[in-house]
Parts: C-alpha cells; sequence; structure tokens
C-alpha cells in the first residue's frame, strides 16, 4: 500500500484507452465497475475531443458480484460489436475485474464474432499507464502482424531500385503531450528529406494499417515509452530498425536527420533544413545573455525529461541543478543523463518527494508536467510544461510542436516567456526600493493575473524563517542559525527570484562554519564564497 | 406579487404512485461515490479522507478534482498492491502504516474517513475493522470512521450520502450525558454552501426557530446532540442511508420539496415552520419580501428560458428537483428526466410538482438513452463530463451536472444563480449564431 496524494500516471487500461481512442475501427469492451467511466472525461474534458472513446463499460454492481458478472461481460461485448462494427475488438478488465477473473479474453473468444479480437491483460496492481499503452500497442502491432513475419534466418528483401525510402512513424497516441502538432512538424521534416511515410501509429491508424506496418523500410519512434517494445518486436521479426533520436532540440533534431539520412541511405542537406530556425539565433542574441547559468530543475517522462536537459543546458545556457522521472522503466536512461550534468536523478512517482527536492533545490525556473506547475505556483518559482501529465491548458489551440525546428522555436519561446525579462531583471536589482516597481512586481509581460500581492507572499520558501533565539551550548554543532534585523533587511533586498537561493547558501554557509547568527558580513561572505 | 409563470396546480401533476418509470439496466456513464471528496473535503474543515483503493480510484478523484492543487488536499489514496492482495492480515498492517504516515504528516486532522473503493470491497478489507482497530490508537486526538464510495455500491452524489450516514452514527443523544455538545430541535442535513447556510441561518432565526444545527458540521468537533424530539430537514435528494440512520436514532424527517428555486426553498421553509407551529402569517411576513426579489432576479432568465426543452441524463441525483424548478419557475418543457435511482418517498413532494406527460427514467442504459436524446433534440441536455462535448459537437448545448454539486445554488437568493447556469449556454450559442 502506498499513501498517494496525486498520481503521475493512470492505471494501465488507461494506457489501453489512449491507443483505442487515438485509432480508427477499432473498440474496447471493458469489464469495469461505473465510476471507472470517469476516463471518458480525459478525453472530451481534457483534450477536448469532440467524440466519446471507442469503450464500453460492462458497469457491474455489488449486486451482480454473487450472480453472473461473465455473462454481462458477453452482453456488452455483443451489444458493442452490433453497435459500433469495429475492425478490431480490444477487451479487458480494470483493477476490480481484475479480481473477479471473468477472463475477458475467453469470454470474447467464446461469441465468436467475425472480428479480430485483442485480449488484453494488464496487471493493474504493478503496471501503470504509459506501460499498458505500450503493451497494448505491442499486443496490437503482434496480433495484426504475425501473417507477416519472417521466417527465422529470412533476410529482408532489398527496397526495389527507383522507389522511395519508406518509414512508419510509431509513439503518438491520444492523450499525447503536443502529440498531434509533433506528428505535423516530423511529417514536414521527413517529406523535406524524402522519406515517405507508411503508417503512422497509433494515431489515426486503422487496424489494416496496423497489418501493413512491415511494409516499410525503418521504424521512427517519436515516444519510447509507447512505442518501444513494438519497435523491438517490429526490427526482430521484420528486420526494421527504428531511430533512437528523440527530435527535441534544435540539436537533436539535427541528430534526428542524420540519423534518418543513415537508415534510409539517402543523402540530404542539413544546413539548407536549419535555415528556418529561430532558436538557436534567438539563443545567441545578446538579448539572451541573463539567461546564462539560470538553475533549472527538469521532471517528467523519461523521453522529455532527458530531452529537456539537454536542450536547457546546450541550447539555452541553463545549468541543470535537478533531473528527475517518473517513468520507471526508463530510470537507467535518466540516470545516466543526470550524471552528464554532475547530479543524481530523481526517479520517484511521489509527488511528495519532487516537490521536498524542488524546494530544496530553490530552482529560478521548473520544467515539468502539471504536477510540477502547482508546485511551481505554490513555491512562486516560474515554470513551463514539457511533459504528461497535463492539463486542458496544455492543449493549446494554436500549432504548438514540441520537436523538429519548430519544436525548438516554441521551447525557447515558452521556457523564457515565464522569467523576467533580462533588463527588467536588473532595473528590479538596482531599484528595489522604488514602491511602484518594488519586489512583488512581476514580469511585465505577464500582465495583472501574476501579480504577486502581500497574501500570496506569506509563505514564499525565500523569506528567513524566524527562528526562536537558540542558546548555543559550547561545542554543540549549530544547526541553525538566526538572521540579524540588519542582514534580513539586507536579504530582503536581493530580488526575489533569485532570494531563496541565497537565503540557502547564506543558511548553509552560516551552519557549515558554526555560525548560529547571520550577520551582514555573513551574508556577503556566503555571496563571496559561492559566486555565481 | 403576481408571477409570471402562474404556477401550474399541482393537480395538474400526476401523483408518483401511478407514474411510470423506465426502468434501464446497461452501461452507466456516472462517476462513483469517491467524487464526493471532492466537495466533502472542503466542507468539515478538519477532516481527511484516505481511500483505499486502487490506481484508478486515485486517477477517479484526482482528475474529478481538475486542478484543484491550490492547497495541499485533504484526500489521499493508499494504493493497493500485489503485496495487499496476496494476504488481508499483510494488507492491513499496511493500511496501519499508511494511516501512521498520513496523521504524522497532518497533525491538525481531527477525523479521519477511511473510504471504501471497489477493490478493498472485493477483496473484503474490512473497513469497519480498521476504522475500530485505528481509533483505539488514535483517541481521542483523531476520530476515525469508514464508509464505501464505491462504484459496485454507490454512484456520485451517493458518495456524501453514505459519508453523512457514517457521520450520523457519531451523532450523541441527549445532551445531559455529553455536556459539550448542545441539544438541537432540528438537524439540517446535507452539504451546503457556507455562504447558503449563513443566509439560512438568518432565516431560521427570522422564523424564530432557533435551536438547529447544519449537519455535517464544518469542523468534525462541532456535531450536535439529538434531543428526544429532534426533526430534521433534508437539503439533498440522495440522503437515503443518512435518513435511515437519523430514523434509527428516533429523530423524525420533515418531508419537504427541496430548496432548489423559489418554490422549493419556499415549500422547504413551510414545512419546517409547520412542524415547529410557527404562525403561517409570521412566516408569509418573513418569506414575502425574500420571494419577491428572487422572483424579480428570475425574471432575466425567464426570457432565456421559457420554452425550452431540456433533457436530464442520470448524474448528480438533483434531477427531479431541478426539471420542476427550471419547468414551473422559468417556463422550460421537460423530456425525460434520467435518475441514477429514485427515492420516491423523498421525493414524493418534488414528484407531486411535475407534470404528467413527462418521461421518467432509473438507472441507465448511455447508448440508448442517447438514442432517445437525439431523438428529441432538446435545446438543453443536463449531463456528465463525458457526454458533454461530445453532444455539443453534436450541436446540441449541455449543462454539466458535476457544476450543480460545486455551487451555491439552495435558496432565495441563489434561484437567479441557479437559473443562469442554465441560461448561459444558450445565451452563448446565441451570440456564436449572431
Ligand atoms: S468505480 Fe470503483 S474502482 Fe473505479 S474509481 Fe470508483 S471506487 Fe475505484
Amino acid at each position: 500500500m502506498k499513501l498517494t496524494l496525486w498520481t503521475y500516471e493512470g492505471p494501465p487500461h488507461i494506457g489501453a484507452m489512449r491507443i483505442a481512442t487515438a485509432m480508427e475501427g477499432v473498440h474496447y469492451v471493458l469489464h469495469a465497475p461505473q465510476g471507472d467511466t470517469y476516463a471518458d472525461l480525459l478525453f472530451t474534458m481534457i483534450e477536448r475531443m469532440n467524440k466519446r472513446p471507442p469503450v464500453t463499460y460492462t458497469t457491474f454492481q455489488a449486486r451482480d458480484l454473487g450472480g453472473d458478472t461473465a455473462e454481462l461481460f458477453k452482453d456488452a461485448a455483443r451489444s458493442a460489436y452490433a453497435r459500433f462494427k469495429p475492425d478490431l475488438l480490444m477487451v479487458g478488465a480494470s483493477c476490480t475485474a481484475e479480481l473477479i477473473q471473468d477472463d475477458p479474453g475467453g469470454l470474447a473468444a467464446a461469441l465468436q464474432l467475425s472480428v479480430p479480437v485483442l485480449p488484453l491483460e494488464l496487471p493493474a496492481y504493478q503496471k501503470k499507464e504509459n506501460w499498458g499503452a505500450a503493451e497494448t500497442f505491442y499486443q496490437m502491432v503482434r496480433l495484426l502482424g504475425k501473417d507477416y513475419v519472417l521466417s527465422p534466418g529470412e533476410k529482408r528483401k532489398p527496397r526495389p531500385a527507383g522507389l522511395p525510402p519508406s518509414c512508419n512513424i510509431l509513439g503518438p497516441t491520444a492523450l499525447g503531450f503536443r502529440h498531434r502538432d509533433d506528428l505535423v512538424e516530423i511529417r514536414k521534416l521527413l517529406r523535406q528529406i524524402g522519406v515517405r511515410v507508411n503508417v503512422v501509429a497509433p494515431l489515426g491508424a486503422k487496424p489494416e494499417d496496423i497489418s501493413r506496418l512491415h511494409e516499410a523500410d525503418f521504424n521512427v519512434v517519436l515516444y519510447p515509452e509507447v512505442a518501444n517494445s513494438a519497435a523491438q518486436w517490429l526490427s526482430k521479426n521484420f528486420g526494421q530498425p527504428s531511430t533512437k533520436t528523440i527530435p527535441i532540440g534544435f540539436n537533436a533534431t539535427r541528430a534526428f536527420i542524420e540519423e534518418v539520412c543513415t537508415l534510409a541511405q539517402i543523402h540530404c542537406d542539413i544546413d539548407e533544413l536549419t535555415k528556418r530556425s529561430r532558436a538557436r539565433w534567438y539563443a545567441l542574441s545578446v538579448d539572451s545573455t541573463y539567461l546564462t547559468n539560470k538553475r533549472v530543475f527538469i521532471f517528467g517522462d523519461a523521453t522529455h525529461a532527458i530531452a529537456a536537459a539537454k536542450v536547457a543546458s546546450q541550447e539555452m545556457g541553463f545549468q541543470v541543478v535537478g533531473l528527475g522521472t517518473y517513468s520507471r522503466e526508463l530510470a537507467r536512461e535518466v540516470r545516466e543523463a543526470a550524471s552528464q550534468y554532475g547530479i543524481e536523478a530523481l526517479i520517484t512517482d511521489d509527488y511528495l518527494e519532487v516537490e521536498q527536492r524542488i524546494t530544496e533545490l530553490q530552482p529560478e525556473l521548473i520544467l515539468g508536467s502539471q504536477m510540477e506547475r502547482h508546485i511551481a505556483k505554490r513555491l512562486k518559482i516560474p515554470c513551463a510544461v514539457i511533459s504528461a501529465p497535463i492539463h486542458v491548458q496544455d492543449f493549446p489551440a494554436r500549432y504548438s510542436p514540441q520537436m523538429g525546428f519548430e519544436g525548438a522555436n516554441v521551447l525557447f519561446d515558452t521556457w523564457v516567456h515565464p522569467l523576467m525579462m533580462g533588463l527588467e531583471e536588473h532595473l528590479i536589482g538596482m531599484f528595489r526600493e522604488d514602491f511602484e516597481f518594488h519586489d512583488g512586481a512581476a514580469p511585465s509581460h505577464l500582465g495583472h493575473g501574476h501579480q504577486r500581492t502581500p497574501a500570496n507572499e506569506a509563505n514564499v520558501a525565500s523569506e528567513p524563517t524566524p527562528v526562536p533565539e537558540v542558546a548555543v551550548a559550547n561545542g554543540a554543532p549549530v544547526t541553525e542559525s538566526v538572521w540579524e534585523p540588519e542582514a534580513q533587511k539586507e536579504l530582503n533586498k536581493i530580488p526575489f527570484f533569485v532570494r531563496g537561493k541565497a537565503k540557502r547558501n547564506t543558511e548553509r554557509f552560516a551552519i557549515e562554519r558554526g555560525l548560529s547568527t547571520i550577520s551582514l558580513e555573513t551574508l556577503y561572505d556566503a555571496k563571496a564564497h559561492f559566486g555565481r | 406579487m403576481n408571477r409570471v409563470i402562474p404556477l401550474q396546480s399541482a393537480a395538474a401533476a400526476c401523483d408518483s404512485q401511478d407514474r411510470a418509470i423506465l426502468k434501464e439496466r446497461g452501461q452507466r456513464e456516472v462517476f462513483c461515490g469517491l467524487t464526493g471528496i471532492i466537495w466533502l473535503h472542503r466542507k468539515i474543515q478538519d477532516a481527511f479522507f484516505l481511500v483505499v483503493g486502487s490506481r484508478t480510484c486515485a486517477h477517479l478523484v484526482q482528475s474529478a478534482a481538475g486542478v484543484m492543487i491550490f492547497a495541499e488536499p485533504r484526500f489521499a489514496t493508499a494504493i493497493i498492491d500485489d503485496h495487499d492482495l496476496a494476504g488481508l492480515a499483510d494488507a492491513n498492517e499496511e493500511l496501519d502504516r499508511v494511516v501512521d504516515q498520513l496523521l504524522t504528516r497532518r497533525p491538525d486532522i481531527k477525523m479521519l474517513f477511511l473510504v471504501g473503493s471497489c477493490p478493498s470491497e472485493v477483496i473484503k478489507l474490512d473497513l469497519s475493522r480498521a476504522a475500530e482497530r485505528l481509533s483505539k490508537t488514535y483517541t481521542p486526538r483523531v476520530r476515525i470512521l469508514n464508509y464505501s464510495g464505491s462504484g459496485i455500491e454507490t454512484t456520485f452524489t451517493q458518495g456524501e450520502d453514505a459519508c453523512l450516514a457514517a457521520l450520523a452514527k457519531e451523532i450523541p443523544r441527549h445532551a445531559q450525558d455529553h455536556p459539550a455538545q448542545r441539544e438541537v430541535d432540528l438537524l439540517i442535513v446535507g452539504c451546503l454552501a457556507d455562504v447558503v447556510e449563513d443566509q439560512f441561518s438568518r432565516i431560521f432565526n427570522e422564523l424564530g426557530i432557533e435551536s438547529y444545527a447544519f449537519f455535517p458540521p464544518r469542523r468534525s468537533g462541532d456535531i450536535p446532540c439529538l434531543g428526544p424530539n429532534t426533526r430534521y430537514l433534508l437539503v439533498q435528494p440522495f440522503l437515503t442511508e443518512t435518513a435511515r440512520v437519523l430514523d434509527d436514532m428516533g429523530a423524525k424527517r420533515i418531508p419537504a420539496p427541496f430548496p432548489l428555486g423559489v418554490e422549493g426553498t419556499e415549500g422547504w421553509f413551510a414545512a419546517a415552520a409547520k412542524a415547529f407551529g410557527i404562525d403561517p402569517n409570521h412566516v408569509e411576513k418573513v418569506i414575502a419580501p425574500k420571494r419577491q426579489r428572487a422572483n424579480l432576479a428570475l425574471e432575466r432568465q425567464r426570457q432565456v428560458l421559457n420554452g425550452r426543452s431540456i433533457f436530464f441524463f442520470p448524474d448528480s441525483q438533483l434531477e427531479i428537483p431541478l426539471a420542476r424548478f427550471l419547468h414551473r419557475e422559468l417556463g422550460m418543457q421537460l423530456t425525460e428526466i434520467g435518475m441514477p435511482y429514485i427515492h420516491r418517498q423523498h421525493l414524493a413532494e418534488e414528484l407531486a410538482l411535475l407534470p404528467a406527460e413527462v418521461s421518467l427514467s432509473e438507472g441507465q442504459d448511455v447508448e440508448k438513452q442517447l438514442d432517445r436524446c437525439r431523438n428529441y433534440r432538446p435545446d438543453m441536455v443536463v449531463c456528465g463530463l463525458g457526454l458533454a462535448n461530445p453532444l455539443e459537437a453534436e450541436g446540441m448545448t449541455t449543462k454539466w451536472s458535476i457544476e450543480l454539486v460545486f455551487t451555491p445554488i439552495q435558496g432565495f437568493d441563489q434561484a437567479a444563480d441557479l437559473a443562469e447556469l442554465f441560461a448561459r449556454p444558450l445565451v452563448r450559442r446565441t451570440k456564436f449564431a449572431a
């Protein structure tokens, strides 16, 4: 049992729903109690989809439990089939139905419907949403691809001369963070490179498209969390290699193009493709100097977190002070990435642990999911969202990819936007006592809603904690230092967006030196010690 | 004051006894009782709700709560995993550990609800025994109660009922044995917005009913005491179990319509006044100016809503009183009113006010009901969050019902706000059509 305030991922059947809902011609019969129909709102409200997810819930009740819940399942499957006429029927159980062990797969098979049935076993008490999506996709690719599998030893036939190289794009789902827009961007890029897209899956694919996956020369894996296991199976059984680079950021997009060209065995002029990108020039322009070494904390799914860290450090000039993920499946990759920044990765799905780490680190910018957005709001730290889980505002009406060159432009804008502009930052530092240009002033381009009021200022982490006078016993190690009023006043003159850090550093400095009080001098000694 | 829409006489409506109700059994598209936690945890300010359930349960509460992470919530889930399924003894130990962790983290909590879910019920994890066991450890610092919000037992607002029923069992009888608690003549039962409670308090005082208390209380320590003649008045139509507990304790229910709309609110107060033998002339003196002001405020919404047709999918269990209000005070035409279940006794006064021709349905088979809804092509559909946008995309105008349990809608001064919730989507449509 685990105490959980907020979860990063839903249960695994939500992952299966993301696959079914992304596709066409698929219906999912889910053995589940009525409350589980809440999942529909993820799609209809959060993603603002204009149709219901293709899911029939059996909605059994307590009074059915003694009787025949299996019969109930069969009825639901039969009528869903009759009403929706899908090309593929997915069947499975949610957490409660897993306990009553009705075997949806067996029951559906017994109905002898004239349609392929994909039975899903997604252990709800062990696994989570992304795993469920990956497993569902993998099982589907296997079921619909098995007739085309190469026999042992058989080599993939070379592409006939004259035909352009082709690939599948794997991974985009319903409820994915910017999947819809990433797809547009990557399709465009592939067209420019000269690679034909055979099938995109699961988003927009029909079951018959899934059975055509083997026709492509290679696979482009955009979201490894969802597509890795399917891609591995395709590689093993059809000899299709897949891309490893995730085209998030300017550099990664270039590397992605190179990788695609290698797999497709073609040549393309990367510099030409790069020309319309603005992100790199914007980052080089003098106005961006103030971004140098801004301390950033990054948390999200593994793919987005790793990519964001690279962009933050190599393309924005930030300093990555924290990096973590809730995707335990890809923990190793995130640990490796973190070690490049000399930090230890935070691998957890415990929201409280993430909050704790952020509070300790006092970063100047947080890149995270909607959970971190809330932490940021509470701690008054600027934040941008880079990963699921996400909320309705993260499905913007405008085109807003994360991948490709346009994606890099979007990253630049959305990460810089929450910050105070450079010159503004300086002026606030200089004229701290100006009554209209005070500490509470928000970045001027963010307008009224972001006003820092004295009320919401009350629990800002950066305020010095009033520590009761402690008489320090001789020789006892100092564990807390008290701010002298003068020093505290000076601390308040430091702009709020770096004050938390200054406070923490000073206190650490004082404690390490056994100082029970912090004077004006201690503050400046610490400043000199840590530098920036 | 004369009403613009004359009240249809109750004789024109038909008696609930001979009313045909379509009973359906099929896919339901309604949240489970865990959802109630979202408003209950704000209502009782020192209570915490610990769902003992699966990741699905945690995800449901989180999704239904939207992004309410502006403050640390007073709810959480103890997520059951494989180990807990392997042995119930361990599951109980685990639960104790989680409760300890939680109460250490939140020393301000005075009351803890262990909330059962489908998985905890199917594996027969006995939360009432767990609550008893844990109470021994934490009394008097924390009271530990339990109820079920599971989807196999409860729908949506029934979670509030189950919670209040558990809390009602804690109500002491006879103040002489419990000097700290106040014995009351009238208990007002069901969650109300604070502002509505305050308004209602003023009206009860004006009427001359002084010994009353709201239930649930804002703080768990303020549970009142039942006297030998205590009566209770329901503010919500979904409090079946709570009412049963109170009946068993000897309290008497005052039959009344529900305080939605001017008519409902008036009927509700009048029923209370009558039960306490208050002079009808005095009641009229107190109510008249409030009725007048409320009717005035309703006028604007009536212009929008009059003559429009409306269809209710089963959801919040408020459907019948809402339909009664929208029909009789705002002139809307009723097509079908769906309810998760119909409690004929508590709704008797309401059912008597409904027109004969409206069709009532109980339970749900969502696909068939959608077909019927499409057939009616009503001007407005009241439904849950999963259906609203898809119906909008089909060209229908919707009002999602979860908003109705999050908004102050009861009482005279909220009648127009309630009407406005229904008028807004229609007004919005006309803006875009222009
Ligand atoms: S229906 Fe049951 S399993 Fe589903 S969220 Fe509600 S209590 Fe949990």
